[in-house]
């Protein structure tokens, strides 16, 4: 009835390709984005903040640079954490040097210094594949946490080895830093949400998405009808790192505060990542909302029924909080192993048939 | 023989002890990679767990005592008995058995035919799931494990190597740790035994024929359902005797999980389908890290165990993708 192309006429090449074919869709976008920029920053509070939106947003990112690794480019990454743990303190090392850098471009440029590395660390990918390949992150992972350790020029020194984010102000208003208001810290990670999500669409609909997912599909065939698989898998290595650069950074700069590397980008980060965009769906934009969604949501969803409603003791709602979600994981596996942007698509292509059955 | 060698020899010994340990991890990885394909995260978690089973059985521990005080509001905590160790052992081992007929049941089954990546992410489901299920099953507080091997510094070694070095130098003897010859012995003792099982019995043979092609053991009459709930179980084994000795070393807790990802590095170096891949990828990831240590790390700042073995991995792939003595991949279009 209202969910179908039927009446919705096309009449140029641009109108023909654009992202939301359906009328639907595109007015469902409209209203997401006037909800998430016009509506939400009016109501949001400290707890909402601090413990559902912002870490959702910002691990939106990371799902979405992981996303085109993992899910386009078909490149197992387990060095999120650390690559995360890389835009974190190139953005300390920024803001401290250059103290009247807007925050924005600290954000950017630490993104690209992360995108710088993870390209280093993809160059092994040329000749290692599969789980090998994962594996060999590994040595990412570890090898950055390591460094961040014990390399004290990264904490500036501090006796403490943490590195805090001092205060800078976007227009005015604080972002980071204790004292900076919800609106703005919301507002500040939203912006880079919006304009990520709509660079990843693109390029994921462009000539560079296409070589990434012949890379995916086969990279010998794709070798064979001239894909280049060094610049496809190094692009796809640089355009992940720098949007989980960016996500390190907002992170550490928006959300954490203070950070030690060991604690706030362990491999746990990685998986967790992983998880999101396994459950979300591989090789899927709205999978990557979805499934950063879920990660998020549901462990404190969990706790609040636990030990807020239920009122077991902390330590036990942790332990059943980490079977609850190995055990969700599995069972997403085995009945829509595609994540829940497959089931979305489901429900589109009923949607679209609706009232009728076939 | 000057000090500096007879040091480099102990921290060559003391790797090699290390490296032992490694390829016990290794070993249960390999056996399920042969088996099914499945490349199985969750095996450092199940030494974890059989680990907590064997100590909470021994201590007489009641299973989900806390979630049971909480929901009933009771205070119950141990059954009050000490169980002898090789009761306790038999005891794991029979749980090992049962939590590998679970997984054939409850996911092997339902993920026949998925991408590897699915079933790897299935495994690393896995491996929260029984974390949580240990933590609430055993308590998650650190517990000391004790089956009776001995542990602590071969005096004997101590002594005999004393008088290798010039009398007045800096040098007081080898330290070995007896636990780790231990384990040496065990592991030497586990790959024999696998092999003769592999080799002679019927079960072996079939085990075999499955590594080394599915298809074609299927239709001889092999039934892979059962083949693998023996593999699983089989590994579920060598988790437990790699969750003793660690335990024993280190205590049961949860950093006994990670021991996994180290396990990791030695495979690729090994090669994900050998199991003389396992033991040697063992010994060198064992001696190269505690020898890098041993020379750079005071240079660098220390702490190099940390990622020496990934990185040493990775530049090893980059010559030789598919390990030591793994087979050759082959891709065709």
């Amino acid at each position: 009835m209202f969910y179908r192309e039927a009446g919705d006429f096309k009449t140029s090449y641009s109108d023909d390709a654009q992202t939301f074919p359906i009328k639907f869709d595109r007015l469902r976008y409209y209203v997401v984005l006037a909800i998430a920029f016009g509506v939400i920053p009016l109501l949001i509070n400290d707890y909402w903040e601090k413990s559902i939106l912002v870490p959702f947003l910002i691990f939106t990112i990371a799902a979405l640079g992981l996303n085109i690794l993992t899910g386009y480019c078909g490149l197992v990454s387990l060095g999120t954490g650390g690559f995360m743990a890389v835009g974190a303190y190139s953005s300390y090392k920024l803001m401290t040097s250059f103290p009247d850098l807007n925050m924005f471009f600290v954000v950017i440029l630490s993104g690209f210094i992360t995108a710088a590395v993870g390209a280093a660390f993809g160059l092994p990918s040329l000749r290692i594949k599969g789980f090998y390949l994962a594996v060999a992150t590994l040595a990412a992972q570890f090898f950055l946490v390591w460094l961040f350790n014990k390399v004290p020029w990264f904490y500036n020194y501090s006796a403490t080895g943490q590195i805090s984010a001092p205060e800078r102000t976007v227009f005015g208003y604080a972002v980071t830093g204790p004292a900076a208001p919800p609106q703005a810290t919301y507002l500040f990670c939203l912006v880079f949400v919006f304009l990520l999500a709509w660079l990843a669409r693109n390029l994921t609909r462009g000539r560079i998405g296409r070589q990434w997912m012949a890379i995916r599909d086969m990279d010998i065939a794709a070798e064979i009808i001239g894909v280049n698989p060094l610049k496809a898998k190094l692009t796809a290595f640089a355009v992940s790192s720098f949007f989980i650069g960016i996500a390190g950074s907002l992170f550490f700069a928006v959300y954490l505060g203070a950070a030690e590397p060991t604690e706030a980008f362990g491999i746990t980060q990685s998986f967790v990542v992983l998880f999101m965009i396994i459950i979300g769906g591989l090789g899927s934009i709205f999978g990557s909302f979805v499934g950063a969604a879920f990660m998020i949501g549901m462990p404190v969803l969990l706790k609040n029924v636990l030990t807020g409603t239920l009122g077991w003791p902390t330590a036990l709602a942790t332990h059943v909080e980490l079977t609850v979600v190995g055990a969700l994981i599995i069972i997403f596996l085995i009945m829509e192993p595609h994540g829940l942007a497959q089931l979305w698509r489901f429900a589109k292509e009923k949607l679209r048939l609706w009232p009728f059955p076939y | 023989m000057p000090v500096s060698l007879l040091y480099a020899l102990e921290v060559i010994l003391n790797g090699l002890m290390a490296g032992i340990m490694y390829s016990l991890v290794a070993l249960g990885f390999v056996l399920i990679f042969k088996a099914s394909g499945i490349f199985n995260y969750a095996q450092g978690v199940m030494a974890l767990f059989a680990a907590m089973s064997l100590v909470g059985f021994q201590n007489g521990q009641i299973p989900f005592a806390e979630v049971i005080n909480v929901i009933f509001n009771s205070d119950v905590h141990n059954f009050g008995w000490t169980m002898p160790s090789f009761m306790a052992i038999a005891l794991t081992v029979l749980l090992m058995i049962g939590f590998a007929f679970l997984v054939e049941r409850v996911i092997l089954r339902r993920l026949v035919n998925q991408e590897p990546i699915i079933l790897f992410m299935a495994t690393i489901g896995l491996a929260y799931f029984m974390e949580g299920v240990g933590d609430m099953m055993w308590g998650s507080d650190i517990k000391n494990l004790d089956v009776g091997i001995p542990s602590g510094g071969s005096r004997w070694l101590e002594d005999a190597t004393i008088g290798f070095a010039a009398a007045g130098e800096d040098f007081y003897g080898m330290y070995i740790d007896v636990l780790d010859v231990w384990a040496a012995v065990v592991a030497v003792l586990l790959v024999a035994s696998l092999t003769l099982f592999s080799q002679y019995t019927k079960t072996g043979r079939a085990l075999r024929a499955v590594a080394d092609d599915h298809q074609a053991a299927l239709s001889v009459g092999i039934s892979l359902r059962s083949i693998w709930v023996i593999t699983w179980a089989i590994a579920g084994i060598v988790a437990l005797v790699a969750g003793i000795m660690w335990g024993s070393k280190s205590g049961v807790q949860f950093s006994l999980s990670l021991i996994a990802l180290k396990a990791l590095p030695v495979l690729m170096l090994g090669g994900f389908t050998s199991i003389p891949g396992a033991i040697v990828g063992g010994l060198i990831i064992g001696v190269g890290e505690k020898l890098f240590e041993f020379y750079m790390g005071p240079l660098i700042g220390g702490a190099t165990e940390n990622w020496f073995a990934y990185v040493l991995a990775l530049l090893f792939l980059v010559f030789r993708p598919q390990g030591l003595f793994g087979d050759k991949i082959i891709e065709r279009v």
